[in-house]
């Protein structure tokens, strides 16, 4: 069992047992609250960038298998645990968690504790950290030192967004998803629901995504600053009005700021599969999937068209709003869950709605 | 939605006496439910017979009624009370069942109340098998094949379309009594009759097994504006099969992915919204280990002994946030009372696994069947939690307090391979144990699952734990290796044993070398918001939480798992011990391992651990805490044991010093101690091997009671007849050693008396005596008690004032104490002393209205009796009688033999309180069950010892207008002495034998006494256990049966009284 280190901007050492690749790497340390998803978690795109940490402390228990996956390759710097299976269990497991990260070369450690990590994550926000081999020649002051003088990594939706369009043909409803780093859950909610999908990068233009004469469009998670996506926001403001669209996460961001608001980076971020959302206009708390660092600025949707229609229950952040005049929606948490709870999945029902009223109305000016 | 303005008071129902499948966890429930009710600014009015509680306090509600659950007394407490509404969702399966019953006999309706929490359609949905499925198949939950049966003949017709095995559940019973699985004709015969018969509307539901399947449970509960959470999931360790009671469980589940979670989320989800519940709800699912199938197995419509489990488990207090949602709060408004920041209306997320494990009474029932099957058997649980699953799983073992810390049987060498095999493949309690031991033997993980069919990961966590043994015993004095077996929550002993040397060095060892736990904190949030929970276990991991205030502190320990001899009695009185700490201005920091306790509850004390009450794990807290002291005379035995090793480590024990507890306890430091006194005890000896024990029986005579020392609930402890039997008894039932002494007493027959007093050591507060109903002999526990005596002479109860308050002197009491006496041909002899709280500490406590365990504690921490504002010697006699009446479980317990004797057998107690004797043992004998009736049939079969005294009685009966039926060699003597006596055939005999008599319903009532001695003769046990199962009353001590004589004397006459009556109309 080879030693490695997990090293904090702040001199933080953690000492513990290396498993997947030997590389080091660096990257921001968040942590997720999730009890079960980590392969939903491992291979979600919004955590670009980043090292993971779970705080539950059993992890790999029932193994990686074919079907979880939300991306084709994991874009996670680290994988931090408290205990890792050896001998996983489930009737669908193909492979460990350490076989899969080792494969995908992405390094983990273990038999920290995380608890701790976690709290010093939660009292001091953003953290960097790097993951190293513990080796005679580690100088940790050298190493904090250069962590904190390195620059927070940005434009992180270019590392994840594809290449070119493509689609996932259906016979249903026309819609075009902007791929920010899309977990694979929103692809598989439209198919469930017959949509004819094309999959776009974020910099389509709006006249190129128009041109598909789309019935709805679709605006994927993904990861980092939404400022930073400029020709997203760029596509999106001239989209406005003109199809109907639903965001999620990164998404929602985007069209928010394409609307006029501003966005903030949250002190430690929204992760995990228990965080509750209020919805405003029902009144109902739907029990929410979420992976985000920045939140949109409530105050800021003062003087823009936007209506907020969802909040953090426990921290009052934003968490919907709605186009006062035109068929858009979006929602900072995930409706697609995987992993996490299913409560708000009727969204992706309601967007379908959305778009038969469109067309009907439609109908009713030819 | 805010709360409800239209209703002011709420009666809330208790869950009446502990029994196996509802215990302590209720008291917790309880206690949380009124005290929140009354937060919100309600008049909160309880029913409760069980005087053992918190939940009956009189602070905690604002009017208490201690009266038996019953339609007639619940009817009459809601004419005296008119309450706007009941909340029968608390009171486990008794209040449920009772919210049915006052709802059929119409009150409800008369007095327009309203029934909160879950509505009568929903308890009716989730609890009648036919709309349950109809509702589950609405639902498209798909439930095993299955179908209502109501007698024999629809029982098999079904069992021929869907085939063995089937599981047998009657309807509306608890904790599952008279069900089973079956595999074939004779096992259905035998479950169905004896479920139907349970089944109070002869009902059983048939159902295709599905064992095998992992066992999911999900915790959840909703409000009025349909939010909906899951507060927590577990998973049985042992698949679907047995009762989740006696299952070993995890939370939060281990094996499945989250699409496999997701799923069955959101079917409980859908569940508690289709029953349109609001407040907690249980849901119990099976998983196909190979598939996504599932089913829905069960649904309780109520806070549960999962969700108390729950509630523990993650600090998210279901019972508290149950009773606020049912007066219309909803989740989104409520805060969360762990984090005080966030909102309740959120799924805890766990960063520590949980374990828990029942404990069984088989320690004490060694005849028992140890089968595990769809009848709960446990009486109590521990839980552990740990950052590993090793060491969540070994903390519980260690909890247990059963003797193991351990993965390991007692006499591991003398099973056999297949004996091992054996108890593998049908589950028992000690399965676990068995599996430690085939994995030291080398067999694979996957034929242990082959065998047991438990899931391959909680087989390879165990296997983790026999290979450390061996890691550990080839790396002596390694200390990383050390480190890693700590990690995997090995306990010092253990390590000590591989390592050839004493738990004590393994300590010191680890102290100097900086492996010591930390302290984590239980926040439901796994440390994403800040908390301030003051609520800790305790790990190797490198952060600790638990900072020590500057406040002085004293530390508390709990009574650990509730077991017979040794209930909620003590949680009551340590939680009373901390309040009282609290009061006199120390920090009060309690160790406890039970999830099921008001004393585990973190808002109780200033700090709680949640830690195994081992001399490890309680000496790494306080040397943490640093306290001024440990009191351990409220935690029962458990505590009251770990006083000696607590003193070895330089701790100060706050009360009686331990050579004072070694006074009492030691049976010949005692009697040389009675005999400074000057007080009189039986004639009685130590003996250290049976050669002696047969001298002293010689020497002071025959009959004789033989025990070990040190011991609660009158273990292993027998009233011998004989060398013989004398003989039997040391050979089979102790193992005598110097180290282990037994002590044999001269039986002394007469009226037993128990006495509870507080000694500040200076005066003594004597708040009341005792008298027992049954005579020297029945252990305490299982006798009825008195209060205030009916039978003793003033100069009797001067003797005992006398006696006890030198007692508690000469012994330098400081706290609670407890004694036993027998008066003899009118002479007082002390038969035992407890320096500690006891069983009757919160029944006195509450009729005497003088709070013991507070008054103690104070005394304790140097406050005098005089200065707490008390008066000294016998507190003046309340009006009124008062009676504590045992209840026993039996029906739970297959091949339990019920006769009362020197070992204590029951499990709960209730109260009864009215003017007269006869009144309170009415309601007494009622709220433990009984059903009283003023005519019918009594069975007779006594042994030749009794038969006068049984004369007596029979006659008496004759009188009131029962038929006396006995067996020939009875019935002659009854008819040579007068009386009327019909003669039914002995067991085996031609014709209607005693058996059809009570099978049939004949027979309402049967006395039965021993023949001799233990040795139980056949025919008795057999017409015992018949009586038991079939629920028909079953007294085996006269002195019971003549007490119950005297509430039908009484009953009847006033019965005579009525004809008057009906002619002036």
């Amino acid at each position: 069992m080879k030693k490695r280190l997990l090293i904090l901007e702040d001199g933080t050492v953690f000492t513990g047992t290396a498993f997947g690749s030997e590389r080091a790497s660096q990257g921001e340390v968040v942590f997720t609250t999730g009890m079960t998803g980590y392969q939903e978690t491992i291979s979600d795109p919004s955590f670009y960038g980043q090292i993971v940490t779970l705080t539950y402390p059993l992890i790999g228990n029932y193994g990686i298998n074919r079907d979880d996956f939300e991306s084709i390759t994991p874009a996670i710097r680290g994988f931090v645990v408290r205990e890792l299976a050896k001998i996983p269990s489930n009737f669908r497991c193909d492979l460990t968690v350490d076989e899969y990260l080792t494969s995908k070369d992405i390094p983990g450690i273990e038999g920290i504790d995380t608890r701790k990590l976690t709290r010093i994550i939660r009292n001091k926000g953003s953290v960097k950290a790097i993951l190293t081999a513990a080796d005679e020649e580690v100088n940790v002051e050298e190493i904090v030192a250069k962590l904190q003088t390195t620059p927070a990594i940005t434009h992180h939706v270019r590392e994840v967004t594809p290449k070119a369009a493509y689609p996932s043909p259906g016979r249903g409803k026309r819609v075009v998803l902007i791929d920010y780093g899309m977990k694979h859950g929103i692809l598989r909610e439209l198919n469930k629901r017959d949509c004819d999908v094309l999959v776009v990068p974020y910099n389509t233009p709006a006249e190129e995504i128009l041109a598909w004469h789309p019935d709805g469009i679709m605006l994927s998670n993904g990861p980092g600053n939404p400022e930073d996506v400029e020709e997203g926001i760029e596509t999106v403001r001239n989209l406005i009005g003109k199809v109907p669209m639903f965001g999620i996460c990164l998404g929602h961001q985007i069209f928010s700021l394409a609307s006029g608001a501003k966005s903030f980076k949250l002190p430690f971020g929204h992760r995990g599969g228990n965080h509750p959302v209020k919805d405003l206009r029902t009144g109902r708390t739907d029990l929410t999937s979420q992976n985000h660092g920045y939140a949109v600025d409530i105050d800021s949707l003062k003087d823009t068209d936007l209506e907020l229609t969802h909040i953090a229950l426990n921290d009052g952040t934003c968490e919907g709003v709605r186009h006062k005049k035109y068929p858009i929606f979006t929602v900072q948490y995930h409706p697609e869950a995987s992993p996490g709870p299913e409560d708000s999945n009727h969204l992706f029902d309601e967007f379908i709605e959305m778009m038969e009223v469109e067309a009907g109305k439609g109908k009713q000016h030819a | 939605m805010p709360k409800r303005t239209d209703i002011e008071t709420i009666l809330v129902i208790g869950s009446g006496p502990i029994v196996i499948g509802q215990a302590a966890e209720f008291d917790y429930a309880g206690t949380q439910a009124c005290l929140s009710l009354k937060e919100e600014g309600y008049r909160v009015i309880l029913i409760n017979s069980n005087p053992a509680t918190i939940m009956t306090d009189t602070e905690i509600a604002d009017k208490v009624y201690i009266e038996p659950i019953t339609l007639e007394f619940v009817s009459r407490i809601l004419r005296k009370e008119r309450p706007d509404a009941i909340l029968p969702t608390l009171g486990g399966q008794t209040g449920l069942n009772m919210a049915i019953e006052l709802d059929e006999s119409g009150i409800l309706n008369e007095l327009n109340i309203e029934i909160l929490g879950t509505k009568l359609d929903a308890i009716h949905k989730a609890e009648d098998r036919d709309l349950f499925r109809n509702l589950m198949y609405e639902l498209g939950a798909p439930v095993p094949e299955s179908d209502i049966i109501h007698n024999m003949t629809e029982a098999k017709a079904l069992v021929a379309r869907i085939g063995y095995p089937v599981i047998v559940r009657p309807a509306f019973t608890l904790g599952g009594t008279g069900g089973g699985i079956c595999y074939n004709d004779q096992d259905l015969e035998e479950i169905v009759t004896s479920g139907l018969k349970y089944s109070p509307v002869t009902q059983c539901l048939l159902e295709k097994s599905i064992a095998g399947y992992k066992e999911i449970e999900y915790e959840v509960m909703r409000d009025a504006a349909d939010n909906a959470i899951v507060v927590c999931n577990m998973e049985n360790v042992d698949p679907v099969g047995i009762h989740t009671g006696d299952s070993i469980v995890v939370a939060p589940t281990q094996t499945l992915s989250d699409r496999e979670n997701q799923m069955l989320r959101n079917i409980s989800l859908d569940i508690i919204r289709a029953l349109k519940i609001e407040g907690g709800c249980n849901v119990q699912l099976a998983l196909d280990p190979y598939s996504f199938n599932y089913y829905v197995i069960e649904v309780n419509p109520r806070v549960s002994r999962s969700s108390a489990l729950a509630s523990k488990a993650t600090g998210y207090p279901i019972a508290k946030l149950a009773a606020k949602i049912a007066v219309g709060l909803t989740l989104d408004e409520i805060k969360n009372p762990v984090t005080g920041s966030t909102y309740a209306c959120f799924e805890p997320a766990l960063d520590y696994i949980v374990a828990k494990i029942p404990r069984w009474p088989f320690d004490k029932f060694e005849s028992a069947k140890r089968n595990l099957g769809t009848q709960m058997k446990a009486t109590g649980e521990v839980m552990a939690l740990g950052r590993t699953f090793e060491e969540a799983m070994l903390k519980a073992v260690r909890s247990l307090e059963t003797g193991q810390v351990h993965l390991e049987l007692k006499h591991a060498e003398d099973n056999s391979d297949s004996w091992i095999e054996k108890r593998i493949r049908k589950a028992g309690d000690e399965r676990l144990f068995f599996i430690g031991e085939a994995l030291r033997r080398g067999v694979t993980i996957e034929q242990i699952h082959e065998w047991s069919a438990i899931d391959l990961f909680f087989l390879n966590k165990f296997k983790n734990i026999v290979d450390m043994e061996q890691i550990l015993a080839d790396h002596k004095n390694d200390k990383e290796v050390l480190r890693t077996a700590k990690r995997l929550g090995f306990a010092d002993k253990k390590v000590a044993e591989l390592w050839d040397t004493n738990e004590a060095t393994i300590y010191a060892y680890r102290k100097e070398n900086g492996i010591i736990p930390v302290y984590k904190m239980v926040d439901t949030c796994a440390a994403e918001f800040e908390s301030e929970t003051p609520y800790f276990y305790g790990t190797y991991e490198e952060e600790n939480e638990s900072i020590k205030s500057d406040k002085p502190s004293v530390i508390v320990l709990g009574s650990g798992p509730i077991r017979i001899g040794q209930g909620v009695e003590f949680d009551y009185a340590t939680v009373h011990s901390v309040w009282a700490i609290q009061e006199a201005g120390y920090e009060a920091i309690i160790i406890n391992s039970n999830p099921e306790t008001v004393s585990t509850d973190f808002s109780i004390s200033d700090k709680l651990y949640f830690e195994p009450l081992t001399i490890e794990d309680v000496m790494h807290i306080i040397d943490l805490e640093q306290p001024i002291g440990v009191v351990v005379q409220f935690g029962g035995q458990t505590a009251i044991n770990l006083a000696d090793k607590l003193e070895e480590n330089g701790v100060k024990i706050l009360g009686t010093t331990l050579q004072d507890i070694d006074r009492a306890e030691n049976r010949d430091k005692f009697e040389q101690a009675l005999h400074e006194i000057g007080i009189p005890q039986p004639l009685g000896k130590t003996a250290t091997s049976a050669e002696e024990a047969l001298v002293i029986g010689k020497e002071i005579g025959f009959p004789v009671l033989v025990r070990p020392s040190y011991v609660l609930g009158g273990r292993a402890m027998e009233i011998v007849y004989n060398e013989e039997e004398l003989q039997h008894y040391m050979e089979n039932a102790v193992e005598a050693s110097p180290d282990h002494p037994v002590l044999v007493d001269r039986y002394l027959t007469g009226n037993e008396i128990e006495v509870d007093a507080i000694c500040d050591g200076e005066n003594v507060l004597i708040p009341g005596i005792m008298e027992h109903i049954e005579r020297a002999g029945v252990h305490s526990g299982d006798s009825i008690s008195v209060y205030p005596p009916q039978k003793l002479t003033q100069a009797q109860k001067d003797t005992l004032v006398d006696y006890t308050t030198r007692l508690a002197k000469g012994l330098g009491i400081v706290g609670l104490m407890n004694i036993q006496y027998v008066i003899s041909q009118g002479e007082v002899f002390v038969i035992e002393v407890n320096p500690r709280s006891s069983r009757t500490v919160p029944f006195l406590s509450k009729i005497t209205n003088i709070p013991m365990a507070n008054i103690a504690t104070k005394a304790i921490l140097g406050k005098s009796i005089v200065e707490q504002g008390y008066p000294t010697g016998l507190a003046a006699e309340q009006k009124g009688v008062f009676v504590k009446v045992p209840v026993f479980s039996f029906a739970k317990l297959r091949r339990v033999d019920i006769t009362l004797g020197p070992e204590m057998k029951s499990t709960g107690e209730v109260m009864g309180k009215d003017a007269t004797l006869e009144k309170a043992l009415y309601k007494g004998l009622v709220a433990a069950g009984m059903e009283i009736r003023t005519e019918g049939t009594v069975l007779f079969t006594v042994s030749d010892k009794d038969k006068d005294e049984a004369i007596a009685l029979a006659k008496r009966f004759s009188t009131v207008g029962y038929r006396i039926v006995a067996t020939e060699g009875t019935a002659l003597s009854f008819e040579a002495a007068g009386v009327r006596t019909d003669v039914v055939g002995k067991i085996g005999a031609k014709g209607q034998t005693l058996l059809d008599l009570i099978q049939n319903g004949e027979a309402q009532l049967v006395v039965n006494t021993l023949t001799k001695g233990k040795q139980p003769a056949r025919d008795g046990f057999r017409i015992r256990r018949e009586s038991v199962e079939n629920g028909v009353p079953c007294l085996t001590s006269l002195d019971t049966a003549e007490a119950m004589l005297r509430v039908i004397e009484s009953m009847t006459f006033t019965a005579e009284q009525m004809p008057k009556a009906e002619v002036v109309h």
